[in-house]
Protein backbone atom coordinates (compact mmCIF):
# COMPACT_ATOMS: atom_id res chain seq x y z
CA UNK A 1 0.00 0.00 0.00
CA UNK A 2 1.37 3.38 -0.98
CA UNK A 3 -1.36 5.91 -0.52
CA UNK A 4 0.14 9.12 -1.67
CA UNK A 5 -2.38 9.96 -4.33
CA UNK A 6 -2.37 13.02 -6.52
CA UNK A 7 -4.53 15.87 -5.32
CA UNK A 8 -8.07 14.80 -6.14
CA UNK A 9 -10.23 16.79 -8.56
CA UNK A 10 -13.02 17.85 -6.24
CA UNK A 11 -16.23 19.64 -7.08
CA UNK A 12 -17.42 22.43 -4.77
CA UNK A 13 -20.08 20.08 -3.37
CA UNK A 14 -17.38 17.52 -2.45
CA UNK A 15 -15.35 20.17 -0.67
CA UNK A 16 -18.40 21.34 1.23
CA UNK A 17 -19.05 17.76 2.35
CA UNK A 18 -15.45 17.16 3.42
CA UNK A 19 -15.37 20.38 5.42
CA UNK A 20 -18.78 19.82 7.01
CA UNK A 21 -18.18 16.20 7.95
CA UNK A 22 -14.93 16.91 9.77
CA UNK A 23 -17.07 18.63 12.39
CA UNK A 24 -19.76 16.94 14.40
CA UNK A 25 -22.14 14.48 12.75
CA UNK A 26 -25.57 14.54 14.35
CA UNK A 27 -27.04 11.70 16.37
CA UNK A 28 -30.68 11.67 15.21
CA UNK A 29 -32.96 9.52 13.03
CA UNK A 30 -31.88 11.01 9.68
CA UNK A 31 -28.42 12.51 10.26
CA UNK A 32 -27.45 12.56 6.57
CA UNK A 33 -30.66 14.43 5.76
CA UNK A 34 -29.84 17.01 8.42
CA UNK A 35 -26.31 17.55 7.02
CA UNK A 36 -27.60 17.57 3.43
CA UNK A 37 -30.17 20.26 4.24
CA UNK A 38 -27.46 22.37 5.82
CA UNK A 39 -25.38 22.01 2.64
CA UNK A 40 -28.32 22.63 0.32
CA UNK A 41 -28.30 19.24 -1.37
CA UNK A 42 -30.44 16.14 -1.24
CA UNK A 43 -29.78 13.31 1.18
CA UNK A 44 -29.30 11.02 -1.81
CA UNK A 45 -26.65 13.27 -3.34
CA UNK A 46 -24.78 13.53 -0.02
CA UNK A 47 -24.74 9.75 0.39
CA UNK A 48 -23.60 9.07 -3.16
CA UNK A 49 -20.85 11.71 -3.04
CA UNK A 50 -19.71 10.44 0.36
CA UNK A 51 -19.57 6.89 -0.96
CA UNK A 52 -17.45 8.03 -3.90
CA UNK A 53 -15.07 10.06 -1.70
CA UNK A 54 -14.53 6.92 0.41
CA UNK A 55 -14.20 4.62 -2.63
CA UNK A 56 -11.60 6.96 -4.15
CA UNK A 57 -9.80 7.20 -0.80
CA UNK A 58 -10.11 10.98 -0.66
CA UNK A 59 -11.58 10.15 2.74
CA UNK A 60 -9.95 7.22 4.49
CA UNK A 61 -12.78 6.80 6.96
CA UNK A 62 -16.12 8.19 8.08
CA UNK A 63 -17.31 7.25 11.54
CA UNK A 64 -16.72 7.71 15.26
CA UNK A 65 -13.19 8.62 16.41
CA UNK A 66 -12.61 6.66 19.56
CA UNK A 67 -10.35 7.73 22.39
CA UNK A 68 -9.64 4.27 23.74
CA UNK A 69 -7.91 5.77 26.78
CA UNK A 70 -11.41 6.64 28.01
CA UNK A 71 -12.26 2.95 28.23
CA UNK A 72 -8.96 1.80 29.69
CA UNK A 73 -7.15 1.34 26.40
CA UNK A 74 -4.11 3.06 25.00
CA UNK A 75 -2.69 4.74 21.91
CA UNK A 76 1.08 4.81 21.62
CA UNK A 77 3.27 6.34 18.92
CA UNK A 78 6.21 4.10 18.09
CA UNK A 79 9.10 4.08 15.64
CA UNK A 80 11.60 1.73 14.05
CA UNK A 81 14.97 2.20 12.37
CA UNK A 82 14.44 -0.01 9.35
CA UNK A 83 17.33 -0.91 7.04
CA UNK A 84 16.40 0.33 3.53
CA UNK A 85 16.89 -3.08 1.92
CA UNK A 86 14.40 -4.55 4.36
CA UNK A 87 11.82 -1.78 4.29
CA UNK A 88 9.03 -3.44 2.33
CA UNK A 89 9.25 -6.67 4.29
CA UNK A 90 9.14 -4.85 7.63
CA UNK A 91 6.25 -2.62 6.48
CA UNK A 92 4.26 -5.70 5.59
CA UNK A 93 4.94 -7.29 8.98
CA UNK A 94 4.07 -4.14 10.94
CA UNK A 95 0.93 -3.40 8.90
CA UNK A 96 -0.20 -6.97 9.49
CA UNK A 97 -0.79 -6.24 13.17
CA UNK A 98 -4.41 -5.22 13.83
CA UNK A 99 -3.09 -3.06 16.70
CA UNK A 100 -1.32 -0.82 14.17
CA UNK A 101 -3.88 1.92 13.47
CA UNK A 102 -1.70 3.82 11.04
CA UNK A 103 1.84 3.76 9.79
CA UNK A 104 3.90 6.37 7.94
CA UNK A 105 7.29 6.40 6.34
CA UNK A 106 9.21 9.46 7.51
CA UNK A 107 12.61 10.68 6.36
CA UNK A 108 14.92 10.13 9.34
CA UNK A 109 17.09 7.35 10.79
CA UNK A 110 13.86 6.40 12.59
CA UNK A 111 12.08 5.91 9.28
CA UNK A 112 8.89 4.03 10.19
CA UNK A 113 6.38 5.66 12.56
CA UNK A 114 3.20 3.93 13.59
CA UNK A 115 0.46 4.23 16.16
CA UNK A 116 -0.55 1.26 18.28
CA UNK A 117 -4.14 1.32 19.54
CA UNK A 118 -5.27 -1.36 21.96
CA UNK A 119 -8.08 -1.99 24.39
CA UNK A 120 -5.73 -2.25 27.37
CA UNK A 121 -2.28 -0.92 28.32
CA UNK A 122 -1.05 -4.53 28.40
CA UNK A 123 -2.04 -4.79 24.73
CA UNK A 124 0.60 -2.17 23.87
CA UNK A 125 3.37 -4.11 25.61
CA UNK A 126 2.26 -7.33 23.93
CA UNK A 127 2.10 -5.76 20.48
CA UNK A 128 5.48 -4.08 20.97
CA UNK A 129 7.09 -7.36 21.98
CA UNK A 130 5.46 -9.19 19.07
CA UNK A 131 6.64 -6.56 16.56
CA UNK A 132 10.18 -6.74 17.95
CA UNK A 133 10.14 -10.53 17.68
CA UNK A 134 8.72 -10.50 14.14
CA UNK A 135 11.03 -7.79 12.76
CA UNK A 136 14.17 -8.29 14.85
CA UNK A 137 14.22 -4.51 15.39
CA UNK A 138 13.96 -2.39 18.53
CA UNK A 139 10.67 -0.53 18.92
CA UNK A 140 11.12 3.02 20.19
CA UNK A 141 7.94 3.85 22.11
CA UNK A 142 6.73 7.42 22.48
CA UNK A 143 3.69 7.30 24.75
CA UNK A 144 2.08 10.69 25.16
CA UNK A 145 2.94 12.19 28.52
CA UNK A 146 0.72 15.17 27.98
CA UNK A 147 -1.68 16.27 25.27
CA UNK A 148 -1.57 20.00 24.59
CA UNK A 149 -3.86 20.08 21.58
CA UNK A 150 -5.59 17.77 19.11
CA UNK A 151 -7.95 18.98 16.42
CA UNK A 152 -7.32 17.26 13.14
CA UNK A 153 -9.20 19.20 10.52
CA UNK A 154 -7.88 19.82 7.03
CA UNK A 155 -9.73 22.39 4.99
CA UNK A 156 -10.59 21.36 1.44
CA UNK A 157 -10.23 24.47 -0.72
CA UNK B 1 -16.21 5.86 31.17
CA UNK B 2 -17.64 2.52 32.30
CA UNK B 3 -18.39 0.50 29.22
CA UNK B 4 -20.27 -2.74 28.94
CA UNK B 5 -20.46 -5.49 26.36
CA UNK B 6 -23.03 -3.62 24.29
CA UNK B 7 -20.81 -0.53 24.09
CA UNK B 8 -17.99 -2.76 22.95
CA UNK B 9 -20.15 -4.33 20.25
CA UNK B 10 -21.17 -0.86 19.12
CA UNK B 11 -17.49 0.13 18.84
CA UNK B 12 -16.71 -3.01 16.83
CA UNK B 13 -19.71 -2.32 14.56
CA UNK B 14 -18.70 1.29 13.83
CA UNK B 15 -14.89 1.29 13.91
CA UNK B 16 -14.78 0.46 10.18
CA UNK B 17 -17.14 3.34 9.43
CA UNK B 18 -20.71 4.52 9.64
CA UNK B 19 -23.33 2.83 7.46
CA UNK B 20 -24.02 4.96 4.38
CA UNK B 21 -27.79 4.65 4.46
CA UNK B 22 -30.46 7.26 5.31
CA UNK B 23 -31.03 5.77 8.77
CA UNK B 24 -27.55 4.66 9.86
CA UNK B 25 -28.41 4.26 13.54
CA UNK B 26 -31.39 2.06 12.66
CA UNK B 27 -29.07 -0.08 10.53
CA UNK B 28 -26.67 -0.48 13.45
CA UNK B 29 -29.56 -1.29 15.78
CA UNK B 30 -30.75 -4.01 13.44
CA UNK B 31 -27.24 -5.42 13.17
CA UNK B 32 -26.87 -5.51 16.97
CA UNK B 33 -30.43 -6.63 17.67
CA UNK B 34 -31.33 -3.65 19.85
CA UNK B 35 -33.62 -0.62 19.60
CA UNK B 36 -32.55 2.34 17.44
CA UNK B 37 -33.11 4.69 20.37
CA UNK B 38 -30.62 2.65 22.39
CA UNK B 39 -27.94 3.06 19.70
CA UNK B 40 -28.47 6.82 19.63
CA UNK B 41 -28.46 7.05 23.43
CA UNK B 42 -25.25 5.01 23.72
CA UNK B 43 -23.44 7.03 21.05
CA UNK B 44 -24.61 10.30 22.62
CA UNK B 45 -23.26 9.10 26.00
CA UNK B 46 -19.92 8.16 24.43
CA UNK B 47 -19.67 11.60 22.80
CA UNK B 48 -20.54 13.22 26.11
CA UNK B 49 -17.85 11.27 27.98
CA UNK B 50 -15.19 11.78 25.30
CA UNK B 51 -14.88 8.08 24.52
CA UNK B 52 -15.91 9.26 21.06
CA UNK B 53 -14.06 12.46 20.24
CA UNK B 54 -16.45 13.14 17.36
CA UNK B 55 -18.21 11.35 14.56
CA UNK B 56 -16.54 12.57 11.42
CA UNK B 57 -14.60 12.15 8.22
CA UNK B 58 -10.86 11.50 8.02
CA UNK B 59 -9.39 12.88 4.81
CA UNK B 60 -6.30 11.60 3.06
CA UNK B 61 -3.97 14.59 3.41
CA UNK B 62 -2.44 14.11 0.00
CA UNK B 63 -5.79 13.96 -1.78
CA UNK B 64 -6.62 17.42 -0.40
CA UNK B 65 -3.30 18.80 -1.58
CA UNK B 66 -1.54 18.73 1.79
CA UNK B 67 1.66 17.14 0.52
CA UNK B 68 4.07 18.48 3.16
CA UNK B 69 3.08 16.79 6.40
CA UNK B 70 5.75 17.37 8.97
CA UNK B 71 6.14 15.96 12.44
CA UNK B 72 8.12 18.80 14.01
CA UNK B 73 10.07 17.70 17.08
CA UNK B 74 11.77 19.90 19.65
CA UNK B 75 14.15 19.48 22.56
CA UNK B 76 12.58 21.86 25.08
CA UNK B 77 13.85 22.56 28.59
CA UNK B 78 11.85 20.39 31.00
CA UNK B 79 10.95 23.28 33.28
CA UNK B 80 9.31 25.18 30.44
CA UNK B 81 7.81 22.48 28.28
CA UNK B 82 4.24 22.54 29.62
CA UNK B 83 3.92 26.30 29.36
CA UNK B 84 5.41 26.29 25.85
CA UNK B 85 3.60 23.14 24.74
CA UNK B 86 0.27 24.86 25.42
CA UNK B 87 1.38 27.83 23.33
CA UNK B 88 2.59 25.71 20.42
CA UNK B 89 -0.66 23.69 20.57
CA UNK B 90 -2.63 26.93 20.38
CA UNK B 91 -1.00 27.94 17.07
CA UNK B 92 -3.78 27.78 14.47
CA UNK B 93 -1.85 25.56 12.07
CA UNK B 94 -0.79 22.88 14.60
CA UNK B 95 -3.15 19.88 14.47
CA UNK B 96 -1.63 17.71 17.21
CA UNK B 97 0.76 18.69 19.98
CA UNK B 98 2.12 16.38 22.65
CA UNK B 99 4.87 15.95 25.22
CA UNK B 100 6.58 12.59 24.74
CA UNK B 101 9.66 10.93 26.27
CA UNK B 102 13.18 11.41 24.92
CA UNK B 103 15.26 8.37 23.95
CA UNK B 104 18.83 9.50 24.53
CA UNK B 105 21.18 9.45 22.74
CA UNK B 106 19.13 8.64 19.61
CA UNK B 107 16.29 11.00 20.24
CA UNK B 108 16.62 14.20 22.30
CA UNK B 109 13.17 15.62 21.44
CA UNK B 110 10.30 15.86 23.92
CA UNK B 111 7.77 18.12 22.16
CA UNK B 112 5.95 16.91 19.04
CA UNK B 113 3.78 19.19 16.87
CA UNK B 114 2.22 18.17 13.56
CA UNK B 115 1.88 20.63 10.68
CA UNK B 116 0.15 19.95 7.34
CA UNK B 117 1.03 22.26 4.45
CA UNK B 118 0.53 22.57 0.71
CA UNK B 119 4.07 23.71 -0.07
CA UNK B 120 7.51 23.23 1.40
CA UNK B 121 7.88 27.01 1.72
CA UNK B 122 4.72 27.17 3.84
CA UNK B 123 6.00 24.32 6.02
CA UNK B 124 9.36 26.04 6.50
CA UNK B 125 7.51 29.19 7.53
CA UNK B 126 5.46 27.26 10.09
CA UNK B 127 8.58 25.63 11.54
CA UNK B 128 10.19 29.07 11.83
CA UNK B 129 7.13 30.36 13.70
CA UNK B 130 7.32 27.52 16.21
CA UNK B 131 11.08 28.06 16.62
CA UNK B 132 10.51 31.75 17.29
CA UNK B 133 7.89 30.95 19.91
CA UNK B 134 10.15 28.46 21.72
CA UNK B 135 13.18 30.76 21.57
CA UNK B 136 16.09 29.88 23.82
CA UNK B 137 14.11 27.20 25.69
CA UNK B 138 14.64 24.96 22.65
CA UNK B 139 18.06 23.37 22.24
CA UNK B 140 17.52 21.48 18.97
CA UNK B 141 14.78 20.52 16.57
CA UNK B 142 14.07 18.43 13.51
CA UNK B 143 11.19 17.97 11.05
CA UNK B 144 10.26 14.49 9.88
CA UNK B 145 8.18 14.68 6.71
CA UNK B 146 6.00 11.75 5.81
CA UNK B 147 6.86 10.35 2.40
CA UNK B 148 4.41 7.45 2.31
CA UNK B 149 1.24 6.42 4.07
CA UNK B 150 1.90 2.75 4.78
CA UNK B 151 -1.38 2.15 6.62
CA UNK B 152 -4.31 4.28 7.76
CA UNK B 153 -7.20 2.32 9.16
CA UNK B 154 -7.68 3.67 12.67
CA UNK B 155 -8.58 1.68 15.76
CA UNK B 156 -9.51 -1.98 15.24
CA UNK B 157 -10.48 -3.92 18.33
CA UNK B 158 -11.26 -7.60 17.93
CA UNK B 159 -14.90 -8.39 17.20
Amino acid sequence: MNERPREAALEPADRAIINALQGGFPVCDRPYLEVAQRLGMSEEELLSRLQRLLDERVLTRFGPMFQVERMGGAFVLAALKVPEADYERVAEIVNGFAEVAHNYRREHALNMWFVLATESPAGIANATAAIEAATGLTVFAFPKEREYFVEMKLHAD
Amino acid sequence: MQTDDLDRRLIVATQGGMPLVPRPYDALAEQLGIAAAEVQARLAAMLESGLIRRIGAVPNHYALGYRHNGMTVWDVADERIDELGEKVGALPFVTHCYRRPRHLPDWPYNLFAMVHCKSRAEADQRVAEIAALLGSACRAHDVLYSSRILKKTGLRIAG
